[in-house]
């Protein structure tokens, strides 16, 4: 395994914001099953602002730590604030990141941007609901096989 | 039961085994003299490395003026292939009579396999680049076994060298290198294996497997790190490798690394002479943590062929699986805070984030090559380890899965 950060290892052991979220008003999505990491958040909003957001993860540890860490970031943010987000806001408190790993680092953000973007366009989630699923949802992590 | 570490990466490289290191230590601080001087200081170390040369070819079935040290298995590699490919190049160049003949109609084709290990493959491709060598790559199955047919196929009269690895680092397949050996044999072309991973886990014979070069390491059998051997049979043209003080009969010179050699020559001595027990003792612990891992987990594949018992077709030591919707960093992440060691083919713990080579020539998808998991072990583990380990996998993989997006389904339909 890589050297990673005491932050970092802590976050992985124990992330806050890992899980599935029921209801929630936006999904978005990045990654695929080839670079080996795919990531899924989800985000709740009134107002404006985002009161609760969780995410699922196929990824590595560096990835669950530094989705972990921006989902405690973006808690109570506006939707614009959590637009505007960069990797380095998000890292920040992680120590230092190996460098073949900003890729994985940097999923977390682009599948919330995804999020709020559905959100804006106002297309809802239904979750686990495999009867309606599209078949291009059912194909999720087999992009690019 | 707690542990201070459980180490299972053994196909990295193994805990040096106490008594090689004691057997190490009076040539720092005693026996330090050059094994090329002539008092009889520098005898004594010239003696020492003679001795374990001796226990080296002795175990290979050698002959100890065939064994060359090294500094590993890495450069054993690149010995074997360029060395042979220069003698090629040069033989071309005079014919018999003394008279020059046209460059490029010496022999210039490897046949190896996708499944070998970096320092076989990024050889194969320097030579093309910087030698206008071929090297014809070929397939493996499912179970990663090349079909010795594929072999006699891909033969031409440019051929020069075979070169197969014995037992694979990653999944453990061991491949059937005495049929190798003799239909390279019969075609007249040169067999070079790489047995870092299964010398002193089953049969090596240079014999009887008609091998003409053989690659070793000591650190993958609890010897030192930096010290390997090339075999080379009597009579086989290879270019001498490092020139200077003329070190090993001017093959390669270059001081002895002696301390190492001596801790080589004792992890061989000390493996040859427990070979049975050693070996029995891993399958047990090989078999038992497969079979609670397979009853125990669901959606998790054995990559490698298997059958209980076995240990001429799967290495006694390898364990490799493939668990469906996790990412294996993340698995191998939270062994590693179990103070477990274990190492992954996934693409995201590689520095090209490409999944592991070997299990994609085995036609492993994305999803289960990332999620592969491989638990390499040794004498030195015991049966409350495998207990330990085959209870924390399960428990990790379902924390896994629980934070996996794979398998659970969103639908997004427009609002309007
Ligand atoms: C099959 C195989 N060949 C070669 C090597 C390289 O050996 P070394 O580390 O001694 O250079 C290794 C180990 O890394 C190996 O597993
Ligand atoms: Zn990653």
């Amino acid at each position: 395994m890589l050297k990673y950060s005491k932050e970092t290892l802590k976050r992985f052991s124990e992330p806050k914001f890992a899980g599935e979220m029921k209801n929630p008003d936006s999904v978005g999505e990045e990654g695929n099953m080839k670079c080996g990491d795919v990531m899924r958040i989800y985000i709740k909003v009134k107002d404006d602002i985002i009161t609760d957001i969780k995410f699922l993860t196929y990824g590595c540890v560096a990835a669950i730590a530094s989705t972990d860490a921006l989902c405690e970031t973006v808690k109570g943010k506006t939707l614009d604030e959590a637009e505007k987000l960069t990797w380095k806001d998000v890292v920040e408190g992680l120590g230092e990141v190996p460098s073949i790993k900003v890729h994985c680092s940097v999923m977390g953000i682009d599948a919330l941007k995804d999020a709020i973007k559905k959100y804006r366009e106002g297309i809802k989630p239904v979750i686990n609901d495999e009867e309606e699923c599209c078949e291009e949802m059912k194909n999720i992590g087999k992009i690019d096989q | 039961m707690r542990f201070k570490l459980i180490y299972m990466d053994n196909g990295a490289t193994t805990k040096i085994d106490e008594n090689v290191l004691k057997s190490m230590m009076p040539y720092f601080t005693e026996k330090y003299a050059n094994p090329s001087s002539s008092h009889s200081f520098g005898q004594d170390a010239k003696d020492a490395v003679d001795k374990a040369r001796g226990r080296i070819a002795k175990a290979i079935g050698a002959d100890e003026h065939e064994i060359f040290f090294t500094s590993g298995g890495t450069e054993s590699n690149n010995w074997a292939l360029k060395g042979l490919a220069f003698a090629a190049m040069n033989a071309g160049k005079i014919d018999a009579s003394g008279k020059k003949i046209k460059s490029g109609e010496h022999k210039n084709h490897i046949i190896t396999t996708k499944i070998e290990h970096k320092s076989i493959l990024n050889v194969c491709e320097w030579l093309k680049e910087n030698a206008g060598f071929e090297t014809t790559y070929l397939d493996v199955d499912k179970d990663g076994f090349v079909n010795p047919e594929d072999i006699k196929k891909a033969i031409t009269k440019k051929t020069l060298l075979v070169s197969i690895i014995h037992g694979n680092n990653e999944v453990g397949t061991i491949q059937d290198i005495e049929t190798i050996g003799n239909i390279c044999k019969n075609a007249g072309v040169l067999f070079h294996t790489d047995v870092c991973q299964s010398f002193t886990k089953t049969l090596v014979d240079v014999q009887k497997q008609n091998i003409d070069l053989l690659t070793l390491n000591a650190h993958k059998v609890h010897g030192p790190k930096g010290i390997g051997a090339l075999f080379i049979r009597k009579g086989v043209e290879v270019m001498d490798w490092q020139q200077g003080g003329n070190h090993e009969k001017g093959m390669r010179s270059g001081t002895e690394n002696v301390h190492g050699i001596v801790g080589f020559g004792e992890a061989v001595k000390i493996a040859m002479k427990d070979v049975n027990k050693n070996v029995k003792h891993m399958i047990l612990l090989r078999d038992k943590l497969i079979k609670v891992i397979m009853d125990n987990v669901e959606n998790v594949k054995l990559n490698g062929y298997y059958k209980e018992g076995n240990s001429d077709k799967r290495l006694c030591n390898n364990v490799n699986f493939s668990f469906l919707a996790i990412e294996g960093e993340s698995l191998g992440g939270y062994l590693d805070q179990k103070f477990v060691c274990s190492s992954t083919g996934s693409a995201c713990n590689a520095r090209n984030l490409e999944p592991s080579y070997v299990l994609k020539a085995m036609e492993l998808t994305d999803e289960e090559a990332n999620g592969s998991l491989r638990l390499t072990l040794s004498k030195f583990n015991t049966e409350e380890e495998i207990d330990y380990v085959a209870k924390t996998i399960p428990k990790i993989v379902e924390k896994l899965r629980h934070i996996s997006p794979i398998g659970k389904v969103v639908n997004y339909f427009k609002k309007k």
